[in-house]
C-alpha cells in the first residue's frame, strides 16, 4: 500500500473510488496472529495461533464464547475485538431475554457488520482493526462467517485470517469439499493441521494454539489443554503411520494426490503434506 | 385494595405520561393509564389436538352490558406458525396485534431461513404485558397463543399482569370456570380434528348458556404445520328445553 493524500480521513474518497483508511484497517487484521475456521454438516471448529509477546508473558486470548450457540476467533487489534465481543454478547442475551430463544448467528453477524459500517462513515471514528471469524448455529444448521473491518460479512465453508494465513488457506482450499462429511474429531484435526501451516519455526503444542467447537448437540466451548494435547498427539501418530505405510511421493505429484485424500474413508488425511512454498 | 388504588390516584409524583398521571392546566390530576376496560371480549378457548392447535372464540365485543359489536374477530394469525386470541379490552388487543404484525414483518425482512416460532412470540408478548404492568398501565387482556413449528405444538397463555404458562388446554375469562372442567374431563392428546372441534363446541355451548356476554356466533382457528386457517362465523344449535332451564327461579323466589 502506498501513502497518498487521500488516506488521512476515513470519510475521504480517493479519486480511484477507494476508502484507504478502511483498506489500511484490513491490513491491520493481517498483522495479527492467525485464526482458522471450518465447518462440517454438524459442527463448526475455530482454531487460533496463540502468540506470546515475550517469553515472560502469557499469550493473548483470541477465542471467545458469545453464547451457547455462538463463538468467535479474532485476528488484529484484540482490544477492538473484545469490545465487539461485549456488543455481541449483549445482543445475544437481549434476544434470549425477550424471546427465550438463541439469537441466530446469521442475524448477529449482520448486526456486527452494521456496527462496523458506522465507523467507516463518521469523521470522528476509525474502523475496527479486527477481523472476526464467527462460528455459530441457526435454524439452517452450522455457519462460519467472517466479519471484516469494512463492515462486510462473508459466509465460508472454511477460512483463515491473520499473518501467514495464506498457508492455512491453501491447506483448506485443497480439502474443503471433504469437510462437510467429516466427523467432529476429524474436523478438529483438520483445524490443527491448518493452524500448523501458519506457525513459523515452531512445533504445534497445546500452549501455542487453541481450539473451540460448537455443534447442534454441543454448546460452544474452548477445548482444555489436556484434550487439545491429546488431539495434537494423534496428529503425530498419524504422521508416523503415514511415513511407514506409504513411500514418499515425488514432490510434484503430491499436490495432486492430496486432492481427494479422505474421500469416503473414515480416517484422517495423510498428515505428511508437501512442504509449502512460503 | 381500594385503599391502595385511591392513594395511587392521589399520587402526584407520577409526573410522566407513562406513569399515568399528569397535572393539567386546570390544576387537577388527570390519570392517563388504563383503569378499567370499556369494550370487552369474553372467553377464548384453546386445545392441542393430534395435528396441531385449535382456538375458539365468539365474535362479540361488549360495551358494558350491551352487545355492541357482533362481528368482532378476536382470533388473529401471527406470522406463519401461530394464532392469537384475546379477551378483555379490545382496543388493547388491536394495539397488540399491530405490535405483533410489526414483529413478524421485521422477522420476514431478515429474509433468511430463520423464523420466530410460537414460543418466541409468546415470550415477546409476555415481556410486553409484564412491562406495562410494571408501569401500572396494563394492556387489559388475557391472551392465548397457539402454534406449531417443526412438528412441535405450543399452547400458552399470558395475562394482563404478565402471568404466563403453557398447557394442553387453556381458556380465558369465564371459560376458565365453565370450559376447563369439561376440557379436563374430555381432552386427549390424540384427538382428531372432528373430535377437537366437537369438544370446543360443547364448551362454547355451555358458555353461551351461562355467560351473558357471549353470543351464538363463533370462529374456530386451526394451526398445523401447514399454516393457520380461521373459519368463517358459525352458530351452534341450542336447546332451551333442558330441565335445568325450567322454572329458573325455583330456588330463588322473587328473582327473574
Amino acid at each position: 500500500m502506498f501513502r497518498n493524500q487521500y488516506d488521512t480521513d476515513v470519510t475521504t474518497w480517493s479519486p480511484a473510488g477507494r476508502l484507504h483508511q478502511v483498506e489500511y484497517a484490513m491490513e491491520g487484521v493481517k498483522q495479527g496472529s492467525a485464526a482458522v475456521g471450518l465447518k462440517c454438516k454438524t459442527h463448526v471448529v475455530l482454531a487460533s495461533v496463540n502468540k506470546a509477546s515475550s517469553e515472560l508473558s502469557s499469550y493473548q486470548k483470541k477465542l471467545f464464547k458469545i453464547d451457547e450457540n455462538i463463538g468467535v476467533a479474532m485476528a488484529g487489534i484484540i482490544a477492538d475485538g473484545r469490545v465487539l465481543c461485549k456488543f455481541m454478547r449483549s445482543e445475544c442475551i437481549y434476544h434470549q431475554f425477550v424471546f427465550e430463544a438463541p439469537l441466530p448467528v446469521s442475524r448477529l453477524v449482520v448486526q456486527v457488520a452494521d456496527k462496523a459500517q458506522v465507523c467507516t462513515q463518521r469523521s470522528w471514528k476509525r474502523p475496527y482493526g479486527v477481523g472476526l471469524l464467527v462460528a455459530g448455529l441457526d435454524e439452517a444448521g452450522p455457519h462460519l462467517y467472517y466479519n471484516c473491518p469494512s463492515g462486510n460479512y462473508y459466509e465460508y465453508y472454511a477460512f483463515a485470517i491473520g499473518s501467514r494465513s495464506q498457508a492455512a488457506k491453501t491447506y483448506l482450499e485443497r480439502r474443503f469439499e471433504t469437510f462437510k462429511d467429516c466427523s467432529r474429531d476429524e474436523l478438529i484435526r483438520h483445524a490443527l493441521l491448518a493452524v500448523k501451516e501458519s506457525l513459523q519455526d515452531e512445533e504445534l503444542k497445546s500452549t501455542n494454539c487453541g481450539i473451540a467447537v460448537v455443534g447442534a448437540d454441543e454448546d460452544f466451548h474452548i477445548l482444555d489443554g489436556e484434550t487439545l494435547q491429546s488431539f495434537i498427539d494423534t496428529l503425530e501418530d498419524n504422521k508416523a503411520e503415514a511415513k511407514e505405510a506409504a513411500p514418499e511421493d515425488p514432490a510434484s505429484t503430491s499436490g495432486g494426490g492430496e486432492a481427494g485424500p479422505s474421500a469416503g474413508a473414515a480416517e484422517e488425511p495423510p498428515a505428511e503434506a508437501t512442504p509449502m512454498d512460503m | 385494595m381500594e385503599h391502595a388504588i385511591e392513594a395511587f390516584k392521589r399520587e402526584e409524583s407520577l409526573g410522566a405520561r407513562h406513569s399515568g398521571a399528569a397535572a393539567a392546566s386546570d390544576g387537577k390530576i388527570h390519570i392517563e393509564r388504563t383503569q378499567y376496560p370499556y369494550v370487552t371480549g369474553s372467553s377464548v378457548l384453546g386445545i392441542k389436538y393430534k395435528d396441531g392447535i385449535l382456538l375458539a372464540a365468539d365474535m362479540a365485543a361488549s360495551y358494558g352490558s350491551t352487545k355492541r359489536y357482533k362481528s368482532f374477530q378476536r382470533l388473529k394469525p401471527v406470522g406463519k406458525h401461530a394464532v392469537i386470541g384475546a379477551s378483555g379490552e379490545m382496543s388493547d388487543f388491536q394495539q397488540i396485534s399491530t405490535m405483533l404484525d410489526e414483529l413478524t414483518l421485521r422477522d420476514q425482512m431478515w429474509d433468511d431461513s430463520n423464523t420466530l416460532g410460537p414460543h418466541e412470540i409468546h415470550s415477546y408478548l409476555n415481556r410486553i404485558m409484564y412491562q406495562r404492568r410494571n408501569k401500572f398501565d396494563p394492556l387489559w387482556n388475557n391472551i392465548i397463543l397457539g402454534g406449531v413449528k417443526n412438528g412441535k405444538k405450543y399452547l400458552g397463555v399470558v395475562s394482563m399482569i404478565g402471568v404466563h404458562f403453557e398447557d394442553d388446554h387453556v381458556a380465558t375469562g369465564f371459560g376458565q370456570h365453565l370450559a376447563r372442567p369439561e376440557l379436563r374431563k374430555q381432552w386427549r392428546a390424540d384427538m382428531t380434528l372432528e373430535e377437537g372441534v366437537r369438544l370446543l363446541e360443547k364448551c362454547l355451548l355451555v358458555l353461551y348458556y351461562r355467560d351473558r356476554s357471549s353470543i351464538n356466533k363463533y370462529q374456530i382457528a386451526k394451526v398445523t404445520e401447514e399454516g393457520v386457517t380461521i373459519s368463517s362465523p358459525f352458530a351452534i344449535e341450542t336447546n332451551w328445553d333442558l330441565e335445568a332451564f325450567q322454572n329458573p327461579t325455583k330456588n330463588a323466589e322473587g328473582s327473574w
